[in-house]
């Protein structure tokens, strides 16, 4: 057996799991629901092909489905950005070098280590309700209690809240981020007279680009597939009035709960496109503010 | 910053401040499951459970259905053991693969895998259900831990981008001593990776021990219920508003995530940083 052979058995017989397992369990099932996109299939009848019809329906006769499109979007596009914003504040402020740094890293990352968790969802649920604290703060500084859970608009602002409030690993890794910016650089600019917002906008923000881009892509990526926290504080009915139908949540009823299971295959591949498309806007604008050091300007 | 001057005070002030307000709910949560559930909402804005009461935890702990919370742990705990041999066997082993061998079709592989870990569930969710069940596997574990043996793209990629760290000269050496590419993997990488492994593994653990989605699709006997599933039925049979015991049962699963958390704190936030793990 010549060397290059060898060579080669040794390379599939390590990466040989994850061949395996993305044929399995990856492409197969991919095969598999696009097929079942285009067929009508309840799990216990067998799949019968209706062509386009569950993606005409889509977006045609089901007001549901262009509720939780609505829902998301608003999700995401609400949720993101301030979740970002807020990483970025606090990962400044904590790059201030203090030695106490180290703890409150640890605290503020704290909420996104218990977020996902249905513990947390429980919480949530209760800390918005009519008489939990947060209306009870709302009262207190003179304002009216929210009725989070009767109000489609309130109900899906608690769920933005809640994302907001993980914003600790986007922060860590911006805090990384700026980290790695050179101080001369700063110092540089201090001689030439910049104040604070000037060396924000000239040197942290193109320098934090790549980053950036980074946190946008994954956190947009995530927000839109987020289903537990919708489910719980729900109970599983996306409500009021379909004001937390989150797309992931309705494509699992749709699925598991109505047993559509062609339908909500079709549900899926869009939901891939849709992503896909997210994630391609994303990176055809980051040519325009992202900034690599490598290219040298 | 200068030290001890009023801008660090103002700075403590604001950012220790901020902290609290962040890890208020908790605190809340927790004080909350000590207060008797008809005061929980009554006295919402107070901080001290007066009277001071267990009695939510020894309710919660009797579980439902004839299960106590117990036996929830321990499904979840067999969970997470599985997940945790599934990862860190198959992870490890691609990802040297990935980083250490030179093959034919790497490059592509190792773009599949890129891509792949920007897949929603979603796509595959459903016919993955099918399959499974087509071979018996409902109301196991085995649909839920069976493709963890497989790899998963995030920890890969951890782990290649650590194994890259590692200077190629140990591998030659090991080579020319007459280990062969397995033993170079077992005894001279494996040993070296063991910070990255950490963090795979108590990631493992925290999205193991948070899973809903996975349960609730291929679990379906309370006997075999994880915590999550549990505190999700406490809300849905909530008829009797028995709140403490949920806060209390709530409060029992957030407690292994706070100790791994402080004792393996380094890897958790380093893990983070250096490679943008989700959370």
């Amino acid at each position: 057996m010549n060397a290059r052979v060898r060579s080669n058995l040794w390379g599939y017989f390590f990466i040989g799991p994850f061949i395996i397992g993305f044929l399995a369990f990856t492409i197969v099932p991919m095969l598999a629901s696009l097929y079942f996109s285009f067929t009508s299939y309840g799990l216990f009848d067998s799949p019968k092909w209706i062509g386009f019809e569950n993606y005409i329906k889509m977006f045609t006769e089901d007001p549901r489905y262009i509720q939780s499109l609505k829902v998301t979007f608003i999700y995401v596009l609400g949720g993101v950005p301030l979740r970002l914003a807020f990483a970025l504040l606090v990962a400044m402020l904590l790059n201030a070098g203090s030695r106490a740094v180290g703890w409150y890293r640890t605290l503020y990352y704290l909420p996104s280590l218990i977020g996902g968790s249905v513990a947390v969802a429980i919480m949530w649920r209760n800390i918005f309700g009519d008489d939990g604290i947060v209306n009870l703060a709302l009262e207190s500084v003179g304002l009216d209690a929210i009725r989070w859970f009767g109000e489609p608009t309130a109900a899906l602002w608690m769920l933005i809240f809640l994302s907001i409030w993980q914003f600790g690993s986007s922060m860590l890794i911006f805090l990384a981020g700026l980290k790695s910016i050179p101080a001369s650089f700063y110092e540089a600019a201090s001689v030439d007279g910049a104040n604070f917002i000037q060396k924000f906008f000239r040197i942290t923000l193109p320098m934090l680009s790549p980053v950036l881009l980074f946190n946008i892509i994954m956190q947009t990526i995530s927000a839109f597939m987020t289903f537990v926290p919708a489910f719980i504080i729900s109970k599983g009915t996306g409500g009021p009035l379909d004001g937390t139908l989150l797309y992931s949540l309705y494509l699992f009823k749709q699925g598991f709960e109505y047993f559509n299971m062609g339908y909500a295959s079709a549900m899926a591949w869009v939901m891939l496109l849709i992503v896909a498309a997210l994630t391609g806007i994303i990176f055809w604008t980051s040519k325009y503010w992202v900034h690599y050091e490598s290219e040298g300007k | 910053m200068t030290k001890k001057g009023p801008r660090y005070y103002l700075y403590h002030i604001l950012v220790g401040g901020f902290a609290i307000l962040l890890l208020y709910p908790v605190i809340w949560l927790f004080v909350s499951s000590f207060k008797e559930s008809g005061d929980i909402f009554v006295t919402a804005g107070s901080l001290i459970p007066d009277p001071f009461t267990l009695l939510n935890y020894t309710q919660g702990w009797e579980g439902f259905g004839g299960y106590g919370f117990g036996t929830f742990i321990k499904n979840t705990i067999v969970f997470v053991i599985w997940m945790l041999a599934g990862h860190l066997i198959s992870c490890s082993l691609i990802a040297f693969g990935f980083a250490r061998l030179k093959f034919a079709g790497r490059g592509f592989w190792f773009m599949i895998m890129l891509v792949t870990l920007m897949l929603p569930y979603e796509v595959v969710m459903i016919p993955q259900y099918i399959i499974f069940s087509e071979l018996g596997w409902l109301n196991s574990l085995k649909p839920l831990v069976v493709p963890a043996f497989f790899g998963h793209p995030f920890f890969i990629f951890l782990l290649v981008q650590f194994i890259r760290t590692i200077p190629r000269e140990l591998d030659e050496a090991a080579t020319i001593d007459g280990a062969n590419t397995f033993q170079i993997f077992y005894k001279v990488i494996l040993p070296l990776i063991v910070p990255a492994l950490a963090t795979t593994a108590i990631f493992t653990f925290y999205w193991t021990w948070d899973n809903l989605l996975g349960p609730v699709l291929y679990l379906n006997s309370p006997e075999k219920y994880t915590v999550s599933m549990a505190l999700n039925m406490f809300l849905s049979n909530e008829t009797v508003s028995n709140w403490g015991a949920m806060f209390a049962m709530s409060i029992v699963t957030l407690v292994p995530v706070f100790v791994i958390f402080f004792i393996f704190q380094r890897y958790v936030v380093e893990g983070i940083s250096t490679t943008g793990l989700k959370g």
